[in-house]
Order: structure tokens, then sequence, then C-alpha cells
């Protein structure tokens, strides 16, 4: 009968009738009085006495008021005005009181806060680190072998990988490599990814403009291709649609644009990152690509068939490995494909450590609505009277509920929209802190998910604690409550409240424990040596295109002896040496495989003794200041025609000599194939991470010289590159005179990416920083929130009390007992607070040494029951709330005994 | 308690649009003696519980209300039929005809048979 736009007009006008009742009313009141009037004339007509006519005319219409009253409640929402009653209500009793609003609302707007801040980032990095379709179906595919969980695969095992899996849609390998850009103004070192050419057929990407690479594209020998990013194009093609089919120099070779790839497109995986080109992998000029042993930092990825498990991909894969370690036993022995979803490659590093900075937001946001929750317990205590008085007088129960209802729910939206302006500002400063260590960083936001889920929090939040002193209010006989004038509240009344109290200060104190051992643990890594003295280390890499200059070995060598000289002539440089992996704790790392003198020539290359290799020059012990144990360093004098010398570390003279003098010794090597006679001994020095060397099985490190190695591939078609390390009075700011130096020199080569050593260092403890930074916050937070209860509690009490204690000073007792008193109380529940909190930390902290950051436990270099952490964490949190408790206290014993007595 | 039948619920509102039709333009009194005579008298309209009823079909847009003057020269709220009150006077009244009709055959089956 009713269609819908009807009844909707209907509620429209309704609810306009809300703001204009009183017109309306006045209105209704002169229609109803017409009506009456014109009844009278009517019954008078008829006969009737005035007084007749008119009480005809009343019942008839079924009483004045009540008719007046129906049509008022049709013209209106009668639900909707009872709830701006109670709106109004409540914000003038929320206005009475500003300091309780205040508190209640910041409480809650931190809670909520920082939650939906670090929800947000999970949000991003946890369950959506991929922004790729069907991500779930993405594996990155690695090969084990000895020394390497995932290792890099070579580019003949790809191959046949590629054709022999029945698992995959497709099967892709990528590299980073970096080009010289010519052609284009200044020669410029860019940013590139060598691909196979599924890659990103398998990533779901598609060009913004021209095409991707086709199969057979990505073969050796094939005409060179380039796709370009799209920052790339608007950068340094001015985003012209035209630039398909043509050719940018990229190491001195013309390559031709055939498609271009959207900047929405973001990886970030090992070595790939989405950079400015992508050039098929069968275009890297190095003769190593055809090597099935080699090892170039070759990763893949691939796609699996729908309906194919991971468990039957590896099984797959495995069997395909397997067949080609028996087929290829001196290079595939021992070697595996390795298959890992994508997604925990991404985030598996960082996921346990987010996890637990979910569980410490959480207790926040709990250690918040225990507070709230106690500031309404006490409120509604302190209102007992006033529901009290309004029971007495006819108010139904169900409406004073659905008052302190209305009342709460206010205050947590209020929290919730406060919340949520510090969450995206929050969030913001969150992402700041850290760029490069959480997938997907530059894209965390609050989300609409993330904002939903903060308003019903809140909400959540307001009702629940709102219920609890509703509840007790419908408990509640008014006469009880009215003949408990003198507010002597009953013990119950406050357990309550005292064991919230207690609950916020362990929660507090378990907080805190977990944010100073972070804190410990970083002073612990930030004073571990890594072997070698960072301070006053400046790296970065040179790129030299190929050159007349560089075609001799001894033109070659004569180059790099004057890109030495160059450097050293800066002002401020006092070391400086040409490196190859050679950079501890940047990632970068190269083997070399031996066999001892007194050992026979392993069968195959699996079954050699690995080491890392850094290719050094002799002044390199002078940058780095490693320790010289035992005989000399490289010099000048082992030139290229001089007897092959090595360096060893203490780790592989001790691993392979024991306590013999290794010097004269002699290392065999295998690829180039030479024999190398150990002249001297140096420190160990950390290659892998601060917190983590020993964790890793490969540590023995041997240095080679890089003008003896020369005879072999310094310099490649393409050109020339090397990372240089030097030691610099003011390593920050040395670099552009380093930079024009090297221009004089030669205007086609680049300098670029200076980085000092405690950047690299900074950088590989910035997860471990951020956490602790967030962690950090949280136990502030928690300190705050849980003084502020305490705080909250004791003043209440005092307040509750006053009388008595008046009474108390009245009879005799001096302020320092009341003062006494009121801080006993305080420091019993702070007390009771402390010892179970910390029994808690004692579990929780053995809990947190458990879980790993990047493969090191994210406490380090300190035991999870720390002494000096655990006392000076209680000593902060009892010292804190006995402050909180020393000024209710205070105000207690202040009081003056008269006025208190009086004002009741 | 009168043994008049009271106004089924529901009725009322057909009632009101079909005797504005008839009436032209009424105000609220007119159109409530209306509806007892055209019933004979046979019904028990409370005049309070026709005001609601005005209301919310002036909400829904059947019937529109201005001020005017009645015939004995009383100011009084006038009541008019709108384009959109004619379609539901219409459709209510063929439903009404309709479930009377029905209702009638199985009430009297006898003439059936």
């Amino acid at each position: 009968m009713h269609s819908l736009p009807r009844t909707l007009r209907a509620f429209w006008i309704r609810l306009r009738g809300l703001f204009r009742h009183r017109s309306a009313a006045a209105d209704i009141a002169a229609e109803l009085d017409s009506h009456l009037q014109m009844h009278i004339d009517d019954n008078l007509c008829a006969g009737m006495t005035p007084e007749e006519a008119r009480r005809q005319a009343l019942i008839k219409l079924g009483g004045l008021d009540q008719t007046q009253q129906t049509v008022r409640e049709r013209s209106t929402l009668p639900w909707a005005e009872t709830l701006a009653q109670d709106l109004r209500f409540a914000l003038r009793q929320l206005r009475k009181s500003p300091g309780f609003t205040a508190v209640v609302i910041v409480t809650l707007a931190l809670g909520i806060g920082v939650n939906t801040a670090l929800f947000s980032i999970v949000n991003t990095v946890l369950l959506h680190p991929i922004a790729l379709t069907h991500p779930g179906e993405l594996v990155a595919v690695d090969a084990s072998k000895p020394n390497f969980e995932r290792g890099s695969i070579s580019y003949p095992n790809f191959r046949d990988w590629q054709r022999d899996n029945r698992s995959f849609t497709a099967l892709a390998i990528y590299r980073h490599l970096g080009f010289v850009l010519t052609g284009a103004g200044q020669s410029e070192r860019i940013h590139g990814d060598l691909v196979s050419s599924d890659l990103f057929s398998i990533l779901g990407v598609k060009p913004v403009i021209g095409r991707l690479f086709t199969p057979g594209e990505d073969d050796i020998g094939h005409a060179p291709l380039v796709i370009i990013g799209q920052g790339f194009w608007a950068r340094k093609l001015g985003s012209d649609p035209n630039v398909i089919g043509r050719a940018i120099d990229l190491d001195g070779r013309a390559f031709t644009i055939i498609g271009v790839i959207p900047s929405s497109f973001d990886l970030n995986v090992g070595s790939f990152r989405a950079e400015d080109v992508y050039v098929p992998i069968g275009q890297w000029d190095t003769g190593a690509l055809k090597l099935r042993g080699a090892g170039l930092g070759i990763h893949g990825i691939a796609r699996l068939k729908p309906g194919v498990t991971l468990v039957q991909a590896r099984a797959d894969m495995y069997a395909v490995s397997d067949h080609l370690a028996a087929v290829y036993p001196e290079d595939d022995h021992g070697l595996r494909a390795s298959l890992t979803p994508l997604r925990d490659v991404i985030v598996g590093s960082v996921q346990p450590i987010l996890l637990v900075l979910l569980a410490a937001v959480g207790f926040v946001l709990l250690i918040a609505c225990v507070n709230v929750a106690n500031l309404l317990l006490a409120r509604a205590s302190s209102r007992a009277q006033e529901f009290g008085v309004r029971l007495a007088l006819g108010a139904s129960r169900k409406r004073i509920i659905r008052q302190l209802l209305t009342e709460s729910t206010l205050l947590a939206l209020a929290g919730g929209i406060l919340g949520l302006a510090l969450a995206a500002w929050g969030t913001g400063a969150a992402v700041k802190l850290v760029p490069a260590a959480l997938p997907r960083a530059e894209q965390i936001h609050v989300s609409p998910m993330v904002l939903c889920f903060t308003f019903l929090l809140s909400f959540a939040v307001g009702i629940f604690f709102g219920l609890i002193p509703a509840w007790r209010v419908a408990a509640q006989q008014p006469q009880n409550t009215l003949r408990d004038t003198s507010r002597t509240v009953h013990g119950s009344r406050h357990r309550a409240q005292d064991w919230l109290v207690v609950f916020e200060m362990a929660a507090a104190l378990v907080l805190l424990a977990g944010a100073g051992l972070m804190i410990r643990s970083l002073i612990a890594l930030s004073h571990t040596d890594p072997g070698f003295q960072p301070k006053g280390i400046l790296t970065f890499s040179l790129a030299v295109p190929y050159s007349q200059a560089l075609s001799t070995d001894d033109g070659a060598r004569a180059y790099l002896r004057e890109v030495d000289r160059q450097i050293k002539s800066v002002p401020g440089v006092r070391a400086a040496s040409l490196t190859w992996a050679a950079i501890p704790l940047t990632g970068d790392d190269d083997e070399q495989l031996f066999w001892l003198s007194t050992e026979p020539k392993p069968a195959d290359t699996n079954d050699m003794h690995w080491a890392l290799r850094y290719i050094v020059e002799p002044d390199y012990l002078n940058v780095l200041e490693l320790p010289l144990l035992r005989g000399r360093f490289l010099t000048d004098a082992d030139q290229v025609d001089a007897p092959p010398v090595a360096v060893i570390d203490e780790d592989l003279a001790h691993q392979y000599f024991g306590d013999a003098d290794p010097i004269g010794q002699t290392l065999n090597f295998n690829d180039p194939e030479e024999k190398a006679t150990i002249v001297g001994e140096v420190g160990h020095v950390m290659q892998w991470t601060l917190d983590n060397d020993a964790g890793f099985p490969l540590r023995a490190e041997s240095y080679i010289s890089l003008i003896q190695l020369s005879k072999y591939s310094l310099v490649s078609t393409a050109g020339f590159t090397s990372d240089i390390v030097i030691r610099a009075d003011h390593p920050d700011t040395v670099f552009p005179d380093v930079q024009s130096a090297l221009r004089r020199m030669n205007a086609r080569q680049v300098a670029y990416g200076p980085e000092t050593m405690d950047q690299f260092i900074a950088e590989g403890l910035a997860a471990r920083r951020f956490s602790m930074i967030l962690l950090g916050v949280f136990a502030a937070l928690a300190l705050l929130l849980a003084t502020v209860g305490l705080y909250g509690v004791i003043s209440y009490l005092v307040g509750q009390r006053a009388q008595e204690m008046a009474i108390r000073m009245a009879l005799g007792a001096d302020r320092g007992n009341v003062l006494r008193w009121v801080l006993r109380r305080g420091a019993t529940l702070a007390g009771i607070g402390v010892a179970s909190g910390t029994v808690a930390a004692l579990l929780v902290t053995r809990f947190m040494a458990s879980i790993s950051l990047a493969k090191s436990s994210i406490i380090y270099g300190v035991h999870p029951w720390d002494p000096i952490t655990m006392v000076g964490v209680i000593v902060v949190l009892m010292g804190v709330a006995l402050l909180a408790c020393y000024i209710p206290a205070r105000r207690a014993a202040s009081v003056d005994p008269m006025q208190a007595l009086r004002s009741e | 308690m009168s043994d008049k039948p009271d106004v089924w619920q529901g009725t009322l509102a057909l009632m009101v649009l079909k005797t504005i039709e008839t009436m032209g333009p009424q105000h609220g009194y007119g159109i409530a003696r209306r509806i007892e005579q055209t019933s004979g008298n046979l019904l028990s309209l409370n005049y309070g519980t026709l005001y609601p009823a005005l209301l919310k079909l002036e909400q829904e847009g059947a019937i529109v209300s201005e001020w005017g003057t009645s015939d004995n020269n009383r100011k009084a709220k006038f009541y008019r039929l709108t384009r959109v009150g004619r379609k539901q006077l219409e459709r209510e009244a063929r439903n009404w005809e309709q479930a009377t009709a029905i209702l009638a055959r199985f009430l009297s089956p006898a003439e059936e048979a």
C-alpha cells in the first residue's frame, strides 16, 4: 500500500518537524480550536446550552490535550526528539565537568589513535604487501646450495628449470644492474633491472604505452631492447608518446625502447626495485652468464598454475633440479630449487615485530579503555544521588540507562574523531621513521577500512564501558542512595576500580620493560665492534664507459692508478681504495672457492671450501683501519707480474690452519685457477649484519689485490665499474669535490651513490630502531595513562573521604597522618600492580627474546631478564605513581576540616 | 461502550480521500461530520483521530492544506486533494472493491451453487 518514496517524504517532513515544532504546535492548536468552535456552533444551533455544547464537542474530539499530543507525535519523530534531548543533556553534563571530559576524550583518542596508526601500517604491510593480481600464486624461486639457503640461480639452470617444470604458469628471473646513460645531457648513472621476458606478464603489469618483452627477446645475442619506467619516461623523455622505437644509449650501446611501465608498479623483492630501465637478461655483457656454476645474484619469481599447491610445486622443482644435479654434477651437485611464497619473502622479516607492536598497542588501547571505564565508574558513583532523585521522581530506569549510554557514546565518538586525527598524523610520522625497512612503506595511509575500524572501536568502547555504570544504576534502589547522604561509600564499589588500576600498572610495567630491553639492545648494537672503524668512511661507485684508454690491460691499470691519484689529491681525503664486493654490511658479497695445498683438488666445486672474497687495493687497510694481526697487508709491490698473494682474516686462519701460523701457506683458487701465498692475517670484519654476523655460515674472508687480478677480467665491453671506499676528514661533505675531480679527469665517467659507512649501519638498524621508537612511544603512553588512572582513583577516593578525613583532623589527627594514609593507599595499589607486572614482564620478555627481526632476536646483547632494565623500570613506575598520588594527598591534607564538614 | 464499530485500521485514510474528492476542499471538522453522515451514523468516529491521519496524508503528499474561511465565517484549515492523492484514492478504492467482492463470494456461497 505504501510506496517507499511516499514513506521517505513523510519521514523527511517529520524530521524537519523536529526543528520547527514551535510554529507547528501553534498551527495544530489553531486548527483544533477552529474545529471546536465550528462543532460548538453546530451544537448551539442544535439547541444545547453553551456549556453542554462545549462539553459534547470535546468528548467527540476525544480530549484536546490527547489529540494535540497524537498530532504532535505524528508531526515529528518522537524517538529522535528524545535522542536530541538526551544529547543536549549529555553535552550539558559533559561541559559541566570539563576536566573529566577532556581526560576521557584524550585518553580514548590516544588509545584509538595509536591503534589506528599501527593498524594502517599493518594493513598495508602485512595484509596487502603486494599490489599485484592474485598475489597468493606468486612464489620467489631461488637455488639452495651450501652456505646459501636462497642463493642465486645461474642462467643455464634457469633455462632448464623454465623448460622442465610443470607447476608454473611462467618462471622469470631478475637482477639489479646499473647503467651509464649517455647522449641525453650529462652522463648519468641510472638504475635498471635485467629481466627475463615473462617477468612483467607474471606480475600482471600492463604497459602504459608500447608492449612487454616477448619470449626469445631475452635470449643471449638478441638485438638490444629496453622497457622504461614511467618516471624515467617523464624525467628524461618528457613523456613523449612517440618514444616507442627510438633508442637510448646505455653503457655506450643503443637500446630500442619498446614499452613504458606504469609508475604505479612497485615491487621490492631481494635486489629488485621498480627502476628506470628494464633490459632483457640476455643483454648482460658478462661471460659468466653462460656458466652453470656462476653465482651472479640472479633470482626468480614464478606464478603457480591454478590448483597447484606450493608443496606440489616444490616436489616438482626438486625433481627438476635433482635431475640437473645428476647431469651436471660439477656445477649442480648439492643444488636444489627453493620455493618461498612471495609474501613471506617480502614481509617475513618484519612480520613478527609488527605483530609484537600490534600486541603492545592493543595493550595501550586496553589500558585506555580501563581508564575510561574507571573514570565513568567513579563518575557514576558520584552521581548516584542524582540518579536516586530522578528514579524517586519517577524517571524510568530505561531512560536513565539510555542517558548514560548517550553520554559515554558521545565521549567515545569525540575520542574516536580526535583519535583519527592523531592517527593520520601518527601514520605519517611513523612512515617517515622507516623509509626502507617495510614493504610498500610509501603507500601506507589511513584507509577507509581503517576508518571503519576506528569508528567501530570507539563505538564498542563507548557502549561497553557505558554499560557497566548503567547496569549499576539500574540495579540500585533509590531509597538506599538517597539515605546514603553521608556519601560513605561501600568498599565493594572501590574494589573494581582498585583492580583496574592494578591491572593498568602491571600492563604499563610490561610495556616499559619491553621498551627498555629494546633500547638496551640498540645501545648494545651501537657499541658492537664491526671489526673496522666505520667513522670517517665514505663509499661511492664509479662507472667508466668503455674507451680506447681501457682497451689494453696496461692502459686500464694506468687509468685506475690515475683514478686513485685524482681521488687522493682531493683535500681531506686520507686514504682510498677501489674495491669489488668489499664493503661490509652493504649486502654485497663475492665468494672465492679454494682448497688447501695439503688436500687433493676436489672433483666438483661444491666440495671446495668457501671464503668471502674482497678484491681491494693496498690502501684498503688504512681506509677501514683493519687490525693487522700477522705478516703484512697487500702492498704496491704486489704487481701483476709478481707472485700472487692473499691476505686472510682470523676466521679463515682459525678454521683451516688452527693455531698454526698461516703465513707462507698456499691457497689454491678455483676461478681463476691460481695459487696464492698467504702473506698476512687481519682481524675479522662483520660482513653480513651487525646483529647476526655469527648466524651466517660463511664467515671466512680473503683479500686479493685488484691489480693482480687485472690480468683476467677488469674491463668488459661496457667499460669498468667499481665501488670506492675512502677515509676522509669530513665524509659527509667531501663527495662533491671527489666527483668534480673525477669529472675533470674524464667527463664521461660517473661517480655516484655516495653513502657513509655510518649511514649503512643506521640503515641496517632501521627496522630495529623503528620498533624501538614505537614500543617506546607505546610504553610512554601506557605509563601516562596508568598514571592518570591512578591519579583519578586516588583523587576520587580523597573526594569521597573528604568528610571522614575532616573529622579525623578535627579530632586531632595531624596532616602528616592524612598524607601518609593517602600515599599508603596509592603505593599499595601501585605496589601490587608493579609486583604482578614484574612477573608478567619476566614471561613476556622471555617470549620477546624468541622473536626475531631478520634472523636475529629483537633482544640483542642483553639478557631478557636484565636486572638493570627491570629495576630501572620499576623505579620509574613507582616514582611516577607516587607523584600521581602525592598531588591529591596534599589536597586532602590541606583541606580545612570545618569547611569540609560544613559543606555537607 | 457503544455497539457501533470503530473505524477499521487503514480505512480512515481512504474515507478521508474519498470525502475530499466528493466535497472538494474541506476542513477537518467538515470531513469528520461527512464521514459520520455517509456511514449513516453507523461508525463511531473519534474526531481527534482524524487529525493525525490528515497530517500523515499531507506528509505523504496526497493532500495539501491551506488556511481559509468556513461557511459561517470561521478561520479553518482546508484540505485539498493532489494528483498523487487522486491516484492513491483510485488505487485504494479499486483494491477495496476487489477485497470486498472476494469476501462477499466467501460469505454467500449459496448463490454460487
